[in-house]
This record gives C-alpha cells, sequence and structure tokens, in this order.
C-alpha cells in the first residue's frame, strides 16, 4: 500500500508530517524550522561545509549525510540522528570540547556527527572528516579527540523501503519500491525531475531553492539497488550511493580506491549514485572517466549501452523519455594490466578535479600491448584520449614513450579555463598524470600516495 | 582561583558548542510577526543604473516591502569611516554583487525569489579589474605614503650587486562559518534593537543610526557570539545589520537577514590583495644596502579600512629586518572589487613578505643560503633595531624564536634528509623554509585603543561580567572572565558572561587588531579592583583592619589576622547591607602610542609580537601539486593569560594563513565576477592538509616588557604571518626565489618554467 504521509525516526521517536507537507523541503530545513531544533547548522547550502552533518542510521549502519541537501520526501522510512539526539550526557561533544576542538563552534555539531558515524564506520579519520570544514582551529585537536572516541554501542531499527507518494500545494513526489511503479510513473509524469541520491539535484532544492511540480525519487527501487563483485567486475546499482561502489575497490579494483575515497566526502558518497552522474551527464562527475576506461556498460530499463555512447555532451545523455538507469557493469580490468585513477584537484579531500586520468593499461613484460585512457576536465564532458592511446600501443614502458604519448593529448582535448585552472596549466597537468603511470609502473615500490608522510 | 591567570580553562561555550546547545542568532526564537529581508545584486561590475524595476518583486507571493535607495529613511550610506559608501547602488554600480534594492516578504523563499525576480537597466562602464591598471591611471583610494630612511637611490646605486623583482599576492574569504546576518526588532519612539554577528558593535550602532536617521541612543546592537569573523564581521556587518534595520523600520515588523553563502561572498569585502615591486642593493655577504619598493594594495571599490591596512602594511613591511636605505611606497588603488576589508593581520602579512621575496632573490644572486641572509639582516644584533618609522624592535627576541623554531624542526638533519630525497626520487621534490615575524600589536590609529567594562557582584556572590569585546571563537571571553575571577580570587564558575552590547558598554572599538584581552582584560581589571576596594574597606571595617590588610583568596575574604574570615558570597551581602555600591564600570586607554601617517613616523604599536617557523613540503613535478609535511611553530604569547586557547589560536592561524597562501583562490572573470563562490569552488583547508607533523610552542619565559594585562601578549593575528613558512619551502622545493601566491599548482609549475 503506497503511504501519503512522510514519516521518519528522529533521534529514536517516530515522526509523521502533516499532509501537504512540501517533500522537497531540505531536512536542514525543516529541522531548524518545524522541529525546532537548531543544532545542526547552515554553513553552504551545497553539501561542502558539513556543518549540517546528521547521520542515517539502519540497524548497525550509520552514514553521515548533509541535511541541507537531502529532501524529506527521501527520508520516508528512515531513521535520523541530530546532535541533540545524542543525548545530553553522550561523551563524544566532551571529548571534542575537553580537546580545545571548538573555537566558535559553528562547525561543531556537524563534527561531533560525522566523529559518531566514524565511530562505527571506522578507517581513517581524515577521511571521516573531509567533508567537514572548520575555519577556526586548524583541526589538529579535533582530530587528536576524534582519535580517542569510541563506539557508543547504540543501534536503530533497520530500514526497509516502503512505497509511498506524497502530495504538496504544487507538487507530487512519488516514490516507487519497484521498477515497474518506476517505470510506469516516469511515463505518466514525463516531466518529472528524477532523484536518486541529490548530490547534485538537491542544490536546486537546497541553493537555488526551486521545488519542481513533480519529482520520482529512484532511491527505493530495489532493482536499482545492490552492489556485486562477481567473476567478471562489478555490478553496481543505478541507485546505489557510491560508498558502496567503495567498499569494492578490492583485488582486481583496489587502485581505484585511493580515487573513490577522494570524490566527494563521507556525506556525498552516502547519498551520491551512478546513476544520478550518468542521468545529470554532469561534467564533473569522478565517476566517468573510470567508467570509460574500463568500458563500463550502462543498462537502463530498455537496453544495454557502452557507456561512452551514453555520454553525448556537457549534461546531455542518451537517456530515452521512458527509460531509467538500472544498473552499470564494470568490467575487470585485463589479467596483468595496470590500473590506475588520478586526480588532481586544489584540495586532497572533497573537491571536484581539475583533471582527472583513469588508464587501464595491458602490458606483456615492458611492452604496452593496448592502452585504454580516459580524463575529466579535460573538455565538455570526460572522453577516452584516442590519439595518446594509440601513441602508447605496442611501445615499451618507457618514460619516454609516456611522455610522448603526453603531447598526444593535445590532439585528444581542447580544455578550457576556469577557476579551477587554465587550459594550459589543465593540458600540462595531464600530461604530468600519463608520466605519472610511468612511474606506477617502473617504481612500484614507491608510495602509492606520491604525498606520504616521511618517516 | 588566585591560580586563574594562566589556567588552561578551555572555552567557556565548548561544550553548549559541541552538543548543538550554543545559540547563534540564527538558532534564537523567533520574534512574533518577524519577515525575512533578502538583497537583490548588481550583476555587472561597473555601471550605471538607469531604472530599477522593483513593481515585478511586489507582486510576488508574501511580498511586504521592496526597498529601493530613494525609500532609506535616513542617509544612503554605510562607510564605516568616513562617509560615501552606499547601502544601495545610486545610481553607480561599482562591483559585481553590489545591493540594488532589499526586499522584504513573510518567509525567507519569498524574500529570495522575489529579489531574484528584481531587474535593473544598468548601462555598463568599463571595468577595472587589477592593481597594475588601477596603479597606472594613478587611481588612489590611499595615499600613497612614502616609508623612508636615508637615501635609498644612492645607495642603490653605490650597492655593489643590486637584483629586482615583482610577486602577486592573492586576497583570501573569510569564509566564517556562520554567514552574515542580522535580526532587526523595532520598538517604540524610533527605537531599534539589533542582534547582530558583528565584532564591532559600536559601529554597527553607528551606522544603523545613519540609514534611520536616528540618534545613536536609539540604537542597541548586541552579539552573544559569532560563527567565526576574522575581519570579516566588522564593517561588512554593519551594513547587514544596516538592511535589515531599514526593512524592520519601513515594515513596523522584526525583519531577519541572512545572507546566502554565495550572496556573502560576493557582497562582502575580502583580504587586500598586492602587487609587490622592489629594487634591491646588497653586498657579498647578503647585507641589503638599500630598498626601493612599492607596495600596491587592491582596495576594491570603497575605502572602508584601507587605510588602516595601509598603515600595517607599510609598518610591517621590513617585518623583523633592518635596511639602512630605503624608500617604501604604499598604497590602495581603486578597482570595481568588492571593497576589501579587515582580514586577520589586515595588511601585516602582506607587508612582511615583502622582505621574505627580497631576501629570497638576494641568496640566489649572490650564491648564498636564504638562511645566511636572513640572519644577516635580522634587526639588532650587528644591525640597528630602529624601523624606520623609529619604534624599537627586540633583535635578542627575534633570534630566539628563529633558533627555537630551527631547534624544534631539527633543522640541519631535516635539511640534509630532503637533499637525500631529492637526488633519488624520480618526480617528487622537497622544501625547507622558515619564516620569523615581528608584529606590532595595537590599532593603526591612536584613539581607537581604548575600551570599556561594566561588572556587577550580586548579593549571593556571583559576579556578572560585560565589555565592549566581542566573542568570535577565539576564547576571548573566557580570557576576561580569568581576569576578573583573578581580582576577586573567585572560581571561575563564579563569573557570567553575557553577550556584547551597546546599552551596557558604549562606544567601543572594534575586536580586531588583536587587542581584545589587551583591552578588555584591563578594563575589566579596573571594573573588577573598583568593587574590590570598595568591598575591602567593608571588610576591613567588619574584622576591624585596614582594607589594605583585607585579602582575597580562593573563594574567601581574609582579615588583618588569620580567623577573621568571610565567604566572598557573605561579604558581598554584608556590603548591599552596608549600602555599598557593587557595579562599577572599567576603563583602559593604551598609553603612550602616537602615529603620524603622513610622515610614517611615532609608536604606534604597544609591543611587538614574535614568532618563527619552520615548514616543510614536497611538491609533484608533474602535476604541481604540492602537500604540507611539518610545521614547527613558536610563538611569543607574553606571560599566557590561557595557554589552550593560545594554541588554538596559533595553530588556526596558521593553517588559516597557508589556506591563503596555498589553496585558496578568488578566481574573477573578465567581467569582474567572482566565481570561486561557496566552498564547492572556494577551497579552505581540511583536516587532511594540516601537516601530519605539527608543533607549536609558546615561548617560554617571556613576559611582556610592556604594561599589558598580567604581561600577556596579544595572540590573534600574529601567527597567521607564520603561515609564510610553506611559502618559503615552496620556493625552495620548486628551485626558485619567485612564487606568486597563491601558490596552486598552476604556479607551481609555472615557477619551476
Amino acid at each position: 500500500m503506497t503511504e501519503t504521509r512522510i514519516a521518519f525516526t528522529l533521534n529514536g521517536a517516530d515522526v509523521t508530517l502533516p499532509e501537504g507537507t512540501r517533500p522537497t523541503t531540505t531536512l536542514l530545513d525543516w529541522l531548524r524550522g518545524d522541529a525546532g531544533l537548531p543544532g545542526t547548522k547552515e554553513g553552504c547550502a551545497e553539501g561542502d561545509c558539513g556543518a549540517c552533518t546528521v547521520v542515517l542510521e539502519d540497524g548497525a549502519e550509520r552514514a553521515p549525510i548533509n541535511a541541507c541537501l537531502a529532501v524529506l520526501g527521501q527520508l520516508h522510512g528512515r531513521g535520523i540522528r541530530t546532535v541533540e539526539g545524542l543525548g545530553a550526557d553522550h561523551p563524544l561533544p566532551a571529548l571534542l570540547a575537553e580537546a580545545d576542538g571548538t573555537q566558535c563552534g559553528f562547525c561543531t555539531p556537524g563534527i561531533v556527527m560525522a566523529a559518531w558515524a566514524h565511530t562505527r564506520a571506522g578507517g581513517d579519520g581524515h577521511a571521516a572528516l573531509a567533508g567537514n570544514l572548520c575555519r577556526c582551529t586548524g583541526y589538529r585537536p579535533i582530530m587528536e579527540a576524534v582519535e580517542r572516541m569510541a563506539d557508543d554501542g547504540a543501534t536503530a531499527a533497520p530500514f526497509a523501503a516502503r512505497a509511498a507518494a506524497f502530495a504538496a500545494p504544487g507538487q507530487a513526489f512519488f516514490a516507487p519500491t519497484g521498477l515497474a511503479e518506476a517505470l510506469a510513473l516516469r511515463a505518466a509524469h514525463p516531466r518529472a525531475w528524477l532523484l536518486a541520491g541529490g548530490t547534485d539535484l538537491g542544490l536546486r532544492f537546497s541553493e537555488h531553492r526551486e521545488h519542481p511540480a513533480e519529482v520520482i525519487f529512484l532511491g527505493n527501487v530495489v532493482e536499482l539497488r545492490g552492489a556485486e563483485a562477481g567473476p567478471r567486475g562489478l555490478r553496481i546499482g543505478a541507485a546505489e550511493p557510491y560508498s558502496s561502489l567503495l567498499a569494492l575497490c578490492e583485488g582486481d579494483f583496489a587502485p581505484l580506491a585511493g580515487y573513490f575515497a577522494r570524490l566527494g566526502s563521507r556525506q556525498i558518497r552516502a547519498l551520491g549514485t551512478l546513476g544520478g552522474n550518468l542521468g545529470t551527464a554532469s561534467p564533473i562527475g569522478d565517476a566517468l572517466p573510470v567508467l570509460l576506461a574500463l568500458g563500463a556498460v550502462v543498462e537502463t530499463s530498455a537496453r544495454r549501452l557502452p557507456v561512452g555512447d551514453f555520454l553525448l555532451g556537457y549534461r546531455r545523455n542518451a537517456l530515452a523519455a521512458d527509460e531509467i538507469i538500472v544498473a552499470v557493469d564494470i568490467p575487470r580490468p585485463p589479467p596483468g594490466a595496470l590500473l590506475a585513477a588520478e586526480k588532481l584537484s586544489r584540495r586532497h579531500d572533497q573537491d571536484i578535479s581539475a583533471v582527472s586520468l583513469v588508464a587501464v593499461i595491458e602490458r606483456a613484460g615492458e611492452t604496452i600491448t593496448a592502452a585504454r585512457l580516459a580524463l575529466g576536465g579535460m573538455g565538455p564532458t570526460a572522453a577516452r584520449a584516442p590519439a595518446a592511446e594509440a601513441a602508447l600501443a605496442g611501445k615499451p614502458f618507457t618514460r619516454d614513450v609516456l611522455r610522448a604519448a603526453a603531447e598526444k593529448l593535445a590532439e585528444d582535448f581542447r580544455p578550457m579555463d576556469d577557476w579551477r585552472g587554465s587550459a594550459a596549466w589543465r593540458m600540462r597537468a595531464a600530461r604530468g598524470l600519463l608520466e605519472r603511470l610511468w612511474l606506477r609502473h617502473a617504481h612500484p615500490e614507491l608510495a602509492a600516495e606520491p604525498f606520504a608522510v616521511p618517516a | 582561583m588566585r591560580d586563574s591567570i594562566g589556567a588552561a580553562l578551555r572555552h567557556d561555550s565548548a561544550l553548549r558548542h559541541a552538543t548543538g546547545r550554543a545559540r547563534f542568532l540564527d538558532d534564537m526564537a523567533e520574534p512574533a510577526g518577524m519577515l525575512h529581508a533578502a538583497l537583490a545584486s548588481a550583476a555587472p561590475a561597473h555601471g550605471r543604473v538607469l531604472a530599477l524595476h522593483l513593481d515585478a518583486a511586489r507582486a510576488m507571493p508574501g511580498v511586504i516591502r521592496v526597498i529601493g535607495p530613494a525609500d532609506i529613511p535616513g542617509e544612503n550610506d554605510i562607510a564605516p569611516i568616513g562617509s560615501g559608501e552606499p547601502m544601495l547602488a545610486d545610481p553607480l554600480v561599482e562591483h559585481a554583487g553590489q545591493s540594488l534594492a532589499i526586499v522584504v516578504a513573510r518567509t525567507r523563499d519569498q524574500a529570495l525569489a522575489a529579489a531574484a525576480a528584481i531587474t535593473a537597466e544598468i548601462e555598463e562602464l568599463p571595468p577595472v579589474l587589477d592593481i597594475a591598471t588601477a596603479w597606472e591611471r594613478h587611481s588612489w583610494l590611499v595615499g600613497p605614503f612614502t616609508m623612508a630612511q636615508g637615501d635609498a637611490v644612492a645607495a642603490l646605486e653605490a650597492s655593489p650587486m643590486t637584483a629586482r623583482g615583482e610577486m602577486h599576492l592573492g586576497g583570501q574569504e573569510h569564509f566564517y562559518l556562520e554567514g552574515q546576518i542580522a535580526l532587526a526588532i523595532p520598538g517604540e519612539d524610533g527605537d531599534m534593537l539589533i542582534h547582530s554577528s558583528t565584532q564591532h558593535p559600536t559601529e554597527g550602532q553607528h551606522v544603523v543610526a545613519r540609514v534611520l536617521g536616528e540618534p545613536y541612543h536609539r540604537v542597541q546592537v548586541q552579539c552573544r557570539r559569532m560563527g567565526g569573523a576574522f575581519g570579516g564581521k566588522e564593517s561588512n556587518a554593519s551594513w547587514v545589520a544596516a538592511a535589515a534595520a531599514i526593512a524592520a523600520r519601513l515594515t513596523g515588523k522584526p525583519v531577519k537577514l541572512r545572507l546566502p553563502r554565495k550572496l556573502d561572498m560576493a557582497a562582502t569585502g575580502k583580504r587586500h590583495p598586492f602587487l609587490y615591486r622592489w629594487q634591491v642593493g646588497f653586498d657579498a655577504s647578503g647585507r641589503v644596502l638599500a630598498l626601493d619598493a612599492a607596495l600596491i594594495a587592491d582596495g576594491g571599490h570603497s575605502l572602508d579600512m584601507s587605510a588602516g591596512v595601509i598603515m600595517r602594511a607599510t609598518t610591517h613591511s621590513l617585518n623583523a629586518y633592518s635596511v639602512p636605505a630605503l624608500r617604501v611606497l604604499c598604497g590602495a588603488v581603486k578597482t570595481n572589487h568588492v571593497s576589501n576589508t579587515a582580514f586577520r593581520g589586515f595588511g601585516g602579512p602582506q607587508g612582511a613578505m615583502l622582505m621574505d621575496d627580497v631576501l629570497g632573490h638576494v641568496a640566489a644572486a649572490a650564491g648564498l643560503d636564504v638562511e645566511t641572509v636572513r640572519a644577516r639582516n635580522f634587526a639588532g644584533g650587528e644591525n640597528p633595531a630602529q624601523t624606520p618609522y623609529g619604534q624599537a624592535l627586540e633583535g635578542d627576541l627575534i633570534r630566539r624564536v628563529y633558533a627555537e623554531a630551527r631547534a624544534d624542526a631539527g633543522w640541519a638533519e631535516r635539511m640534509a634528509s630532503i637533499e637525500t630525497f631529492n637526488a633519488t626520487h624520480p618526480t617528487l621534490r622537497r622544501g625547507l623554509g622558515c619564516f620569523v615575524s615581528a608584529f606590532g600589536v595595537s590599532f593603526g590609529i591612536p584613539h581607537l585603543n581604548q575600551a570599556g567594562a561594566l561588572v556587577h557582584v550580586y548579593t549571593d556572590g556571583s559576579i556578572r561580567l560585560n565589555h565592549g569585546g566581542t566573542e568570535m571563537g577565539q576564547g576571548l571571553f573566557i580570557k576576561v572572565a580569568q581576569v576578573v575571577a583573578q581580582v576577586f580570587s573567585v572560581p571561575i564558575e563564579s563569573i557570567g558572561i553575557t553577550a556584547t552590547s551597546t546599552e551596557q558598554v558604549p562606544n567601543t572599538s572594534a575586536t580586531a587588531a588583536s587587542t581584545g584581552s589587551d583591552l578588555n582584560g584591563w578594563a575589566a581589571y579596573h571594573a573588577a579592583e573598583t568593587i574590590r576596594g570598595r568591598m575591602a574597606e567593608v571588610a576591613g571595617l567588619h574584622f576591624g583592619c585596614a582594607a589594605g590588610d583585607v585579602r582575597f583568596e580562593d573563594g574567601e575574604v581574609l582579615g588583618a589576622s588569620g580567623n577573621q574570615r568571610l565567604v566572598f558570597s557573605e561579604l558581598a551581602k554584608l556590603c548591599w547591607k552596608s549600602r555599598v555600591s557593587l557595579s562599577a564600570t572599567g576603563f583602559y586607554a593604551t598609553p603612550d602610542l602616537e602615529w603620524d601617517m603622513q610622515e610614517v613616523r611615532g609608536k604606534p604599536f604597544f609591543y611587538f609580537s614574535y614568532g618563527a617557523a619552520v615548514a616543510e613540503v614536497v611538491i609533484d613535478t608533474l602535476t604541481g601539486e604540492h602537500r604540507v609535511l611539518r610545521a614547527h611553530l613558536v610563538q611569543d604569547c607574553g606571560q599566557s593569560l590561557n595557554p589552550a586557547i593560545d594554541r588554538g589560536q596559533i595553530e588556526g592561524a596558521f593553517i588559516q594563513g597557508m589556506g591563503w597562501l596555498t589553496s585558496e583562490e578568488l578566481w574573477w572573470d573578465r567581467a569582474g565576477r567572482l566565481r570561486t563562490l561557496g566552498p564547492s569552488t572556494y577551497k579552505i583547508p581540511g583536516s587532511r592538509d594540516v601537516p601530519p607533523v605539527f608543533t607549536t610552542r609558546l615561548l617560554e619565559a617571556a613576559p611582556n616588557p610592556a604594561r599589558t594585562i598580567f604581561r600577556s601578549k596579544a595572540v590573534g593575528e600574529p601567527p597567521l604571518l607564520l603561515a609564510a613558512a610553506v611559502w618559503n619551502a615552496l620556493k625552495h622545493a620548486a628551485g626558485t626565489p619567485h612564487l606568486d601566491c597563491p601558490v596552486s599548482p598552476e604556479r607551481l609549475l609555472a615557477a619551476r618554467g
């Protein structure tokens, strides 16, 4: 039965919103407004500062998200915890306070919530806080406090998707759970926005304050969910968040782990999806060069086509009006091939690539037998580099050969000037990234992270 | 208690911050009937408004009032100093993002939508968007002033060797996490209460009064805390408050104005970018003999506080060094950028980087190690210690912080390790750099160096503290509370910290120039001392001893003999019964300051704060990326009031300065529109950017020789300069003495050639 009122669990208590609540109201606006919970702050309303971080709870799982990007309709059935919901005597805020981890305090609730999720998820502390900016402290005391924080063991009810459709004045919001239902809605509402995670589209709600008449939320469509590694490669549901993809970056795909760990932040990866990246055909998606280089196939509700044929240009793709992206199949690199993914950005974490390069280089001993190169940031959309690829095929894997191939990038791309870098630097840096492939091949003993801390 | 001063007490709001219970302005309960304002702003960087179309906005849902320049009840002028800076462009538009109109509506979304619907016919004029062009046109906003000593031209000609250079240094967005916000609540008879996220409530009061056409006494400006400020909430907070006040006056309702982040970044001033051109004469030992330099700032379209920034850039242009013959020309030119404003360091960091640019080139030209050249030119020792404007530096402290930072870093060992690494790694290069700073503390305008406080003792022994300083996260409130706790010898919990308000303490200066605790600490001390003196009189009568023999210790008050004692609250109650006032104001004016900007002479600073840093970096020669690997900071805080707070200021300032010089770039397109609006495009440092090895020390056993409050030193701005060590390390790694800032991967690759 389709539910018609938005309901979720907030800080452990069931909340049902009144009929007519606008589903594209951001969680942040609702928390700070109707919910009367101003602990969660607005710093930027574009998902980049983390002051609005809250946590989605699902059984024992915790996913930090940006409350400024998530809208109420997509949270139906979810469990949400805000800083107020940690309870008055929770040890995490006290640890941060005692470490002198707050100065102005505005970013602090978001940092506490990112850290609370991290105590469950584990891993690198910097990765945990990559989505949280602090302008006062210089982070040192925050990181020290985070190192001392322990999992409190609390769990929540598991999430189970329930079909829903919400109506508000001037707006209809559909949250189907099956593909057939989603396709029927798409046919009936051809002008509806397709919403997956909302890390791109969410800006239009949050920052641009747009409220479309019709939205179909795909995040709960079961056929679009799931991520698995099989003998032939990875199959990633179109509405599965990037965090699931990152978790599969091991074995043959291990060289992608560092790259996908730099896609947004944990908050962004908890919401953002491959399907969304393909659906908006945004030129700044870091996933696209990976898909192009590995020869991924996009599976829609109607057909399967190579990702290169799916992407048509700047924010243009081949998706038909009655079609929905279902999944992406990412083949394993050929045995023995060098797979490398390089990203250049102004800041290491939580930054959009100025230039990215993903390479699959097949080799027989010291000879390159075939090369697939895909670059982002070098044109209106991510694209392969045929001239440079041709310059590598059949050549020895030497620095000079890489340099010569790098010169060919000028035939493949005509980058543009913008705030992330001039066209000239982009070309020079892209050549440098290609040359770095030689380093990956010839000096595997050097740290994969070029900026490893000296002993 | 007695040890309140110097205790590493945590920020008074730390736990409230971390639990989300600290209330920022936008978190406060909204008054009934409150409306929301939004601003319509200009797209072109330069033009003349021919027509402003407000009717479409008036017809939009929820809109209550649309306000153009003609509707402003008082003057259309928000200048923080002087006059002539319009609240709403009329008719000239002088930067992209300048406000054209104010919309008031029932909801914020309605106000934003209506503001976006406002159109203007603007006759576009050619904008001036770079310093060099404005300089060629002699388009001066401030100056130029000349700081001179000896005959620089003759000394240059006589120098055995010379070099010349040009360097560009970018601006910086404050990126306070809490954006600009004000809530104006109209009262009766012209009263206006303004809640403002401001470093300068008094200026807010003056600007609001001016746009309303009211006397100052009708306007009260209040601020409990800001979510960061860094200089960005002085003049810019005032005009945001003014816009809210105009809207509140014209609607008769409370009005909140909270700028969306992108508008905040487009419409508020930044740190001043600078262009340096210089010629230097030196000898084979690396001793600088003559310097002829120009330091020109981009002031943006209006004066704002550029005069103060130029004063500080000028007086810091030799930093910790001595040059026998010099001529330094310094001024700010007018461009069609947003009006640049105060930002932590206030021109000091920009001025102080000149000599490191010069010394690097001297070392390269003379074939010397840059550290040899640095040490050869420090003020004091074998060189004169006097600044060109007539104030003495402490050469021993300069050398001490330098030596300690290098020792902390293990300089020689690191250099050897770097040389080995660079000889073997195929693509990466490491570099080591140092920076030493001498930062003058005081407002550059002598009369601003004053502060007031108001202290009440209640009959239960609790104490309410108010002063003119504002809390932006820097820990001022806890430091001043420590001063008061020390005077009364009571626990810090006895001190109630209160919001800054023009109603409690009038005619205050901005909380700026690092002077917050210097000024307000003394003012609060004097207020508390007044009350303590009165209480001692009452206690003396009670104990039958002289007031001078009464001691306040650990929450008790003791008479001349050991068995005479009252707990503090008993004495407070006794004072009340004795009809003795338990309330007092305190005032402080920094002594012995004088300054003549025309002549560039005087004693503008009460004292100098010294610091030194060593940084180690690695760069990727393929891409221009870099990472800071290590940093070792030593900062002189005098006798620290609170070492935990001070350490936080030092570390935070260093990382903020590092961002300014590396990842933070303001990028304007050819039409003069800032395109790095918001954190997705403007990149302040993240946690991973902090050097993995990062040590910070407060210089030990260094009480301030100047009579500051408990011999402490200011700490807000001076350590920001230490980040220039990163810039020097990057130059070393890149193998070049010339490196413009911010050091983007692009500039780093270009510098390598």
